[in-house]
């Protein structure tokens, strides 16, 4: 392998100009890693490590020779290329350098530690909202072999049938496109939820409010248990409200088993805090840095890991624009007098009202 | 006639407590509710403010509350024609003073606004200009009526006086002092309100904006992106922090011990450097020393200047506290850094069109609202605190002159009848014959002291009559905290069934504690470290208790009240406007006060 060239980049080392070799869902989890955002840690598998695969075992020119005779109006013709290329791509062996790149970078996260492997398309491909869940992903993944496996799964899915079709359709010529893969650690969450850097019921964007509960953070998005729920007062600082409920249930994941469990949670556990304090204020000092990251109001997934050491326990899972609040129109500043009319305007409004 | 049961008592139906049956005749009639405007009187909705007030009155003191009520009347009714707003109407019942705010009539608002916008709009835009003209005649009239000597009649008239021809006696120089006395009072009183609700209204003006743009915007936060940092109300207690370091720098301190002010200020003169200190001392007594422990508006209040054992034991506490390495001066500069992040971080939230808005609104609030904080030094504690002692010794002459046993007893009059009293006095003393009253006065003078024990022995109604669906008068929320929830929750008292205790959310954090509570300024001394005070209410004097204790609650106050101020500036817990924390809550119960929702919660 070529000095140079860079088959595996874990998420915090990856550079401005190194984006492109890493696909956009790994270029944004280094974005946020960059900033000061604990996400779970892994490693991106390059679109050199893909390129070398392709090159170095003329697995591309029988690619290109698969895809020349398909018709894009002939949905069987695609399912057919896209079949054999999967075939293909799995008998051929990944190339000796890239093989043991991986295999490094997997070893440097810990002793057969459960990831998730899963396709980062780079910019000429699918645009994120459209290939949303087209691309495979392997939850669970654990020990090298697999996770070389997983890798090799993914580039394959790059010629499903709806890609293909999609590229087609929007004349992406399939040479042009090039796969990264992220190699991310499952979350073993203690307590886990969302947050909002606004408050939901009123827009009031001097809030940051937080539902929490035990376990993985499905059970609060789900509404299966009531959340504790967390007011938060950005410029103060201060806890202003603080619900703390009977929280029943928990998913936590089985790692033998390589999937998530449902659980009742014990009776001490069910009505004591899912975060502490200091807890509480991580989560909005990360939710307060990516809202000025993203410019808008954020609605942010988080998780307390435990395998984690306290204070570098907390994870952003995922971070979304607010879309209620931040679409109604702003209200108009013209409507406000000031000086001394603006006096007799706050005097007499309950007058008018 | 049936009557509907209102939520609060019917002022006509309260009945005086045994042993005061005859308490309203300690007052003028006008503050009394009278039987032939009952009708009207029922219709308004009454609160009791025992946050000026905290225990029944005096009858001569009822002078303040009569003064207060016209003043501030004149400038909302005749000055500055407030639209919606005239005057607060005060009556009195069992001692305990009672407000209802006076509407201006619907129709009559509009054309009151281009008269407001003109007379009001001047002093906002000429604020800074017509603020040093107050203060000059604050100083002026404070310097009047200091220079004002109440004096004893003389055995005779100066002979002096007699070969100059001036043709009048002591007499009539003591009755025109006393007149000029309450003239020049009446002026402070006057200039006291002269900017306060002005002050209050832009306050008001930039609350409501900012709720606006952030409903859930603690009331707190908007306080501390007025609030001054460098009021001269904190001067006071500056000055006592200086003197307990230069204590220490001077190595004086354990000359402060003991508590016997005068043997204490004897022991400093003694010690080498114990001159500069001394020196420093009397530069802060005029006129520091002259805050009050309690609102100042009370014949009972003390003040530092009238009894320095309490100035000294505030400096052996800062002392101690310097002795320990605590660094007591207000941190002026971080209190400063932490305004303006607060103010830039609100202000980021908000559009460019928005911001200019709340630069506009902000920046009038702060120009005015310091007055809100200041004024309370000038009237509050230095004019009244010059008044009481002009009294005071008016009421030694008259004590003298046999009308009552002790220096209190003048207090137990009424100023008409004091009136009277002077001119039997002074007649007596022209006539040649004893005076009239000494035989009826300390009667009365003790009567009405066991009328006053009696009358403070009840706890007064928070409210009469009904309430209103919704408070929205402005001045009433923010000045006494009386919101649309607190009368609600009064009224889930006075049927019983409100079991918890929450007010305004003043100051935020979180703090458990031993109760200690306290309704007289006396008993500050009783204060252990780490302790929740409860009072009544709180005062600038009490400032520094704050640095020992671990939360305030009081029964009355808003988030402008002392309490919420001081303990937003020592980062405490505070609730304030409970209604009767300081009745229900007992010394010794263990509580957990929370400054952010507004709760007190007892733990045991």
């Amino acid at each position: 392998m070529p000095n140079d060239v860079a088959y595996t980049l874990t998420f915090n080392d990856i550079s401005p100009e190194e984006h492109s070799l890493v696909g956009g869902k790994c270029a944004s989890l280094c974005e946020m890693t960059q900033a000061g955002v604990k996400v779970p840690p892994g490693f991106a598998v390059t679109t050199h490590a893909f390129s070398a695969m392709l090159d170095q075992s003329g697995l591309g020119l029988e690619i290109a020779h698969m895809l020349s005779g398909i018709d894009a109006g002939d949905v069987d013709s695609v399912d057919r290329a896209s079949q054999a290329i999967r075939i293909h791509f799995c008998s051929h062996r990944m190339p000796a350098s890239v093989e043991s790149a991986i295999r490094t970078a997997y070893q440097a996260m810990g002793d057969n530690v459960p990831v998730a492997v899963r396709s980062s398309a780079t910019a000429e491909d699918l645009p994120d909202a459209s290939f949303a869940g087209q691309q495979d992903t392997y939850l669970w993944v654990v020990g090298a072999d697999d996770v070389v496996e997983k890798v090799r799964d993914c580039w394959a899915s790059m010629f499903s049938t709806r890609a293909l079709t999609y590229r087609e359709k929007n004349g992406i010529a399939n040479e042009q496109v090039l796969m990264a893969v992220g190699v991310q650690k499952m979350v073993n969450a203690r307590s886990a939820g969302v947050a909002m850097t606004l408050d939901p019921r009123t827009g009031d964007r001097t809030r940051v409010v937080i539902d929490a509960s035990w376990g993985l953070g499905e059970m609060v998005v789900s509404g299966v248990v009531t959340p504790d729920n967390f007011s938060i007062d950005k410029v103060l600082g201060k806890i202003i409200d603080r619900r703390i409920s009977d929280k029943h249930v928990e998913l936590v994941p089985d790692t033998a088993r390589g999937e998530t469990v449902e659980r009742e949670v014990d009776t001490a556990r069910r009505t004591s805090p899912s975060l502490s304090d200091d807890e509480v204020f991580a989560i909005v000092s990360l939710a307060r840095l990516l809202e000025k990251q993203k410019r808008c109001p954020q609605d942010i997934e988080w998780a307390i890991d435990a395998d984690l050491p306290s204070g570098e326990n907390l994870l952003a899972l995922q971070s979304r624009p607010e879309t209620v609040w931040s679409k109604k129109a702003p209200s108009d500043a013209r409507k406000y007098t000031t000086g001394t009319l603006g006096i007799v305007g706050a005097l007499t409004q309950h007058i008018n009202k | 006639m049936t009557q509907h049961k209102s939520v609060f008592p019917n002022p006509f139906d309260i009945k005086a407590p045994s042993g005061a049956e005859d308490w309203q005749e300690m007052y003028p009639y006008y503050l009394l509710f009278q039987p032939h405007q009952r009708r009207e009187d029922e219709q308004k909705f009454w609160f009791c403010n025992n946050q000026h007030w905290p225990v029944p009155l005096r009858p001569f003191d009822t002078m303040m509350l009569e003064y207060s009520e016209k003043t501030l009347g004149q400038y909302n009714t005749r000055h500055l024609l407030i639209p919606p707003a005239n005057g607060i109407e005060c009556k009195v019942i069992n001692g305990y003073v009672y407000h209802a705010m006076v509407p201006v009539a619907p129709q009559d608002i509009e054309p009151r606004i281009p008269q407001f916008l003109d007379r009001a709009g001047y002093y906002f835009a000429n604020w800074t200009k017509l603020l040093e003209n107050w203060e000059t005649k604050v100083r002026n009239a404070i310097a009047l009526m200091e220079a004002i000597e109440l004096e004893a009649l003389p055995e005779v008239v100066p002979v002096e006086w007699v070969k100059e021809g001036r043709g009048h006696d002591n007499a009539s120089v003591l009755m025109e002092n006393f007149d000029r006395i309450l003239k020049v009072f009446h002026d402070i009183w006057q200039y006291h309100f002269e900017f306060l609700n002005l002050g209050y209204a832009a306050y008001v003006d930039f609350f409501g904006f900012v709720k606006d743009q952030f409903p859930q915007i603690p009331d707190q936060s908007i306080a501390k992106m007025v609030q001054g940092v460098d009021s001269i109300l904190f001067r006071p207690d500056d000055e006592l922090k200086k003197l307990a370091k230069l204590a220490v720098e001077l190595g004086i301190a354990s000359a402060l011990k003991g508590n016997d002010a005068e043997g204490i200020l004897a022991a400093v003169a003694r010690e080498p450097k114990g001159k500069t200190w001394l020196d420093a001392w009397t530069a802060a007594l005029d006129p520091w020393f002259n805050m009050s422990t309690g609102s100042g508006l009370l014949s009972t209040d003390k003040r530092w200047r009238d009894d320095l054992n309490i100035p000294l034991d505030y400096i052996r506490n800062y002392v101690e506290r310097v002795q320990a390495g605590d660094e007591i001066m207000r941190p002026i500069e971080a209190l400063v850094v932490e305004r303006d992040r607060i103010t830039g971080e609100y202000r980021d939230f908000l559009d460019a069109d928005m911001q200019a808005v709340f630069d506009a609104k902000l920046g009038l609030a702060r120009v005015v609202f310091p007055y809100v904080e200041d004024h309370n030094f000038f009237i509050e504690h230095w004019s009244m605190g010059v008044f009481w002692r002009k009294m005071r010794a008016l009421s030694r002459i008259l004590m003298k002159a046999g009308f009552w046993p002790d220096e209190e007893g003048m207090f137990f009059v009424k100023r008409t009848e004091l009136r009277e009293i002077i001119w039997d006095y002074c007649n007596a003393w022209a006539v040649g014959i004893p005076v009239v009253g000494d035989g009826i006065w300390p009667a009365v003078v003790e009567k009405r002291r066991k009328m006053i024990d009696a009358l403070s022995r009840e706890t007064p109604a928070p409210a009469l009559n009904n309430p209103p669906e919704e408070i929205t008068e402005p001045f009433t929320i923010m000045l006494w905290g009386v919101t649309t929830e607190a009368v609600a929750k009064w009224a889930g008292a006075q049927d019983g069934s409100e079991t918890g205790l929450s007010g305004m959310a003043a100051s935020p954090g979180v703090a458990e504690g031993v109760a200690r509570v306290l309704r007289d300024p006396s008993q500050l001394k009783e204060l252990l470290p780490g302790e929740i005070l409860v009072a009544p209410v709180t005062a600038p004097s009490w400032a520094p208790v704050f640095g020992k204790i671990a939360a305030a609650v009081t029964d009355i106050g808003g988030i402008m009240s002392h309490a919420a101020i001081v303990c937003r500036e020592y980062g405490l817990p505070a609730v304030t406007g409970t209604g009767f924390a300081s009745g229900r809550i007992k010394t010794g119960m263990r509580l957990r006060v929370d400054g952010n929702a507004g709760t007190v919660t007892v733990l045991d």
